[in-house]
């Protein structure tokens, strides 16, 4: 096994990787991490993969040493071309293509460029472009291997052709091309001068060899390839070792390989097609999955509980251990229950794990959830379940409290300044229904201190819009929960359905937050769209939202009548009932209606039945609310402050207590992405350093540059 | 920075426990051991205070020539045990607490996981991870 034959690219591919691999600069790599990752992103199956490391040696060292290492992936490129993997079949295979990994692509193609772009840098070419983990590189690699196409394809070809020492087993077309390709090379590659990578190549080998603790890997080390190769494998340095096989390069390949690694081409092309992302799901297996999220939580926006999710994936009869890995990576807000997307991705790990492949460390990108999950689901679990709870303002958050002990001191605080004021913090509401119920909480959020927490999720709730509808019947369903709780003072009808129509939604949905709080005070911190505080108890806050959603635009409408509201606010929730009734054009007819609403100042005549009753029950409540309204509204919070404090004070605590717990998970997450990010940057960095450190260490016997 | 983490159950015995590894492990498991029955003084110093007014940072529980041991205890009465280099000066309580809540808030995340029942030992990768983060890079 130790009569390993390289050519030169080989040589310095797996010298490359080598580096890569081994970030503690210690010459050894250990056998997981990786070079499992390595390994894994070969497309080999994993019995092959273990059949490899037991043939290189590493199973009985422990580790991966250099020369290890490099019959590894001298066995890695035998397996992917088709051959049988042999110890013989190291040396005795002749052009051999270099190993292919797939995910490690970018990582590789990155480094090739960056090294191959200038000759200075060649050795300083690790700095900054140690690969992040192959999900992330896929993003790169994609965009990159598109932007090099076909002229690195076929030159691609040559390349690993070239340097293989017996030049008449490639087809005689090759030097054509080589010569054809050498001058389409990727980026600044073609300004490079043929001395450039000669010189190179020589220190590099003497200084592999050098470095090397296998020097009997390089014993067989055949002669440098004329300039001509290197030149070309050089000009391709993306290419060289790259695996995302264009269809152009598949036919080339073909001629050059055996049929066997044809195979192994077309798979790689086929991979390559979809982004070579090992991790993305396809659509049938999407639904597949969604079909199977069905079965257990019938709600597509709702969420699976803990016990139910592992009774499902202990069916598959992997170990515990790996299953709760799985759960680990795919739990994204830690909240113990899967949404839809991250059950997809759960599943789609188990089923990835049943296949052979091995778990990733880190959530792939791919299989990441949408930021709005988070909170839209955190709302939505949450509402349903939270009609009656305790109204102490000092209990703590639960659950998930404890991960922010130093939070948990001041959230009793917060609520119960936020039980006394009823003062919400307002915050910029859009109008995409599902951050409605986030900014419901934002709303009942006390003070400033959670303008952070808010900001992030306003921030995220611009990207949300796929789930208007969906959320906005959630909403809905929370809205009447909240019209439930004050149900005990108000004789709120649970019966109003919800909203069918999620424009509608949208629009009173949106205000909700806005009216509840009617402090105006903060209004001023917020933009003057949602000045209102949502008002949970009044379940016909929803229309008066549609109304609110024109008085947003009406600012000055409502401005001109904060006195009048308070007698006109039952009114409005009634016009603005009828208008959502209506389910078309609410918000047309509610910005007819409210203003025509706010100039009448006077209660609807002959509305429905329901918002009659509705608003009876909101008068009632508005009366010994007007004061209190008056007081706080300020600018809008006319027609939104029409919401009953009686009952909301009631209900203040639960929610005090719900936004809190919200805002808590919401903090939590962006902290805990802001922290893996950070963490992730500080892994780039310490890369780069020790890129930096290797080419000190080549650059050390010569007085290059 | 750290030396030694670990995480005791409530019935003292560890559910996770991690040293730096150059080190002689057991002399660090002796002292989180011997530490604990410091933590237990501690809790039952304010035991008639009720529980929320309990802080759950504990700070230094007792200083030895070579090293510091700090101590966090939960709610649930687990306890995170801390050992720190004597000569790591520069580490203030600030960065003792904050590296107690990181611990607190991968156990939380631990413990959502429903494939771990309470009372296991820790595996959680996750959980090495940030220990590891948090512990004194060997080289």
């Amino acid at each position: 096994m130790e009569g390993l034959t390289l050519s030169d690219a080989e040589q310095k591919y797996y010298s490359d990787l080598f580096s890569y691999c081994d970030s503690e600069s210690t010459k050894k790599v250990a056998a997981h991490g990786r070079v499992l990752e390595l390994f894994r992103a070969a497309q080999l199956p994993n019995d092959v993969v273990h059949q490899i490391m037991e043939l290189c040696g590493a199973t009985r060292l422990g580790y991966f040493g250099r020369s290890q290492f490099y019959i590894a992936l001298k066995l890695v490129a035998v397996a992917q071309s088709g051959f049988p993997l042999r110890v013989e079949s190291i040396n005795t295979v002749k052009d051999l293509p270099l190993p292919r990994f797939v995910a490690s692509k970018n990582e590789q193609e990155s480094r090739h460029a960056a090294s191959y772009s200038s000759d200075s840098e060649n050795q300083g070419s690790y700095s900054g472009v140690i690969p992040p983990p192959p999900g992330r590189g896929q993003v790169k690699k994609g965009s990159t291997s598109h932007d090099t196409g076909q002229p690195r394809t076929s030159a691609d070809q040559q390349e690993p052709v070239s340097p293989v020492v017996s030049p008449q087993q490639s087809p005689p077309t090759s030097p054509h091309t080589w010569r054809k390709h050498s001058r389409h090379p990727s980026g600044g590659n073609s300004e490079r001068p043929l001395a450039g990578p000669g010189p190179f190549w020589s220190p590099f080998g003497e200084a592999q060899s050098g470095s090397s603790a296998g020097d009997a890997v390089w014993s067989g080390h055949s002669p440098p390839p004329p300039q001509e190769n290197w030149v070309s494998f050089a000009d391709t340095p993306p290419t060289s070792t790259l695996l995302t096989m264009h269809p152009a390069s598949v036919q080339d390949q073909t001629t050059v390989r055996t049929v066997a690694s044809a195979t192994t081409a077309n798979e790689i092309r086929r991979q390559s097609s979809s982004y070579d992302d090992p991790w993305k799901i396809t659509d049938e297996q999407r639904q597949y999955y969604v079909n199977q999220f069905k079965t257990i939580q019938p709600d597509l926006n709702g969420f699976i509980p803990g016990s139910a999710a592992k009774e499902f994936f202990t069916k598959s009869k992997l170990p515990i251990l790996e299953l709760s890995h799985i759960w680990e990576l795919s739990d994204f807000d830690k909240d113990g229950a899967l949404t839809l997307d991250e059950f997809c991705a759960a599943f789609h790990l188990v089923v990835a794990r049943k296949n052979g492949y091995d778990l990733p460390e880190k959530l792939p990108e791919s299989l990441m959830p949408k930021l709005i999950d988070l909170e839209d689901s955190a709302d939505v679990g949450d509402q349903p379940g939270e009609v009656g709870y305790s109204g102490s303002p000092a209990e703590a958050p639960p659950s998930k409290s404890p991960s922010m002990p130093s939070l948990n001191q001041t959230w009793p605080e917060l609520n119960q300044s936020s039980e006394d004021t009823a003062i919400v913090h307002p915050v910029p509401i859009r109008m995409t229904p599902s951050k409605i119920h986030m900014q419901e909480m934002e709303l009942k959020r006390t003070g400033s201190d959670h303008t952070n927490p808010t900001s992030p999720l306003l921030v995220k709730t611009s990207d949300l819009s796929e789930e208007n509808k969906i959320n906005s019947s959630v909403k809905f369903a929370s809205g009447n929960t909240v019209g439930q709780q004050q149900a005990g003072v108000v004789a709120q009808p649970p019966a109003v359905p919800p909203r069918p129509q999620p424009s509608q939604a949208a629009g009173p949905v949106v205000h909700r937050p806005v009216d509840a709080d009617g402090l105006i005070t903060h209004t001023s911190t917020s933009p003057q769209q949602i000045p209102e505080q949502p008002n949970f108890a009044d379940f016909s806050q929803f229309e008066v939202f549609a109304a609110s959603n024109v008085n947003e635009e009406q600012d000055d409408e409502a401005e001109k009548h904060p006195e009048v509201l308070p007698v006109e606010k039952a009114s409005d929730p009634a016009s603005s009932l009828r208008v959502a009734k209506t389910d078309s054009k609410i918000e047309e007819k509610t910005a007819a209606s409210a203003p025509a609403n706010v100039s009448k100042g006077t209660t609807p005549l002959a509305p429905p039945p329901k918002p009659v009753r509705r608003r009876l029950k909101s008068e009632d409540e508005l009366r010994p609310e007007v004061d209190e309204h008056t007081q706080k509204t300020g600018v809008l919070a006319a027609v939104l402050a029409s919401q009953p404090s009686i009952p909301r004070s009631v209900g203040k605590d639960k929610k005090a207590i719900q936004a809190s717990i919200r805002r808590n998970k919401e903090t939590n997450t962006v902290l805990a992405r802001l922290n893996s990010e950070l963490q992730q940057q500080l892994k780039d960095v310490l890369e780069e350093r020790i890129s930096l450190e290797v080419q000190l260490e080549q650059l050390r016997p010569f007085s290059h540059l | 920075m750290a030396v030694c983490v670990a995480v005791i159950a409530k019935e003292n015995y560890p559910l996770y426990i991690r040293s730096v590894p150059t080190e002689n492990e057991l002399k660090f498991h002796y002292m989180v051991h011997t530490s604990l029955d410091v933590v237990d003084e501690k809790i039952s110093a304010m035991g008639k205070a009720l529980v929320d007014q309990r802080e759950l940072y504990l700070g230094l529980l007792y200083p030895t020539e070579d090293y510091k041991v700090y101590g966090y205890v939960t709610n649930s009465k687990v306890k995170f045990v801390m050992v720190v280099d004597s000569s790591n000066t520069a580490l203030r309580d600030n960065e003792i607490r904050s590296m107690f809540r990181k611990l607190h808030n991968s156990y939380t995340d631990v413990m959502c996981n429903p494939f771990y029942t309470p009372g296991d030992r820790i595996q959680s990768r996750a959980f090495d991870g940030m220990v590891t983060s948090m512990m004194i890079q060997v080289c």
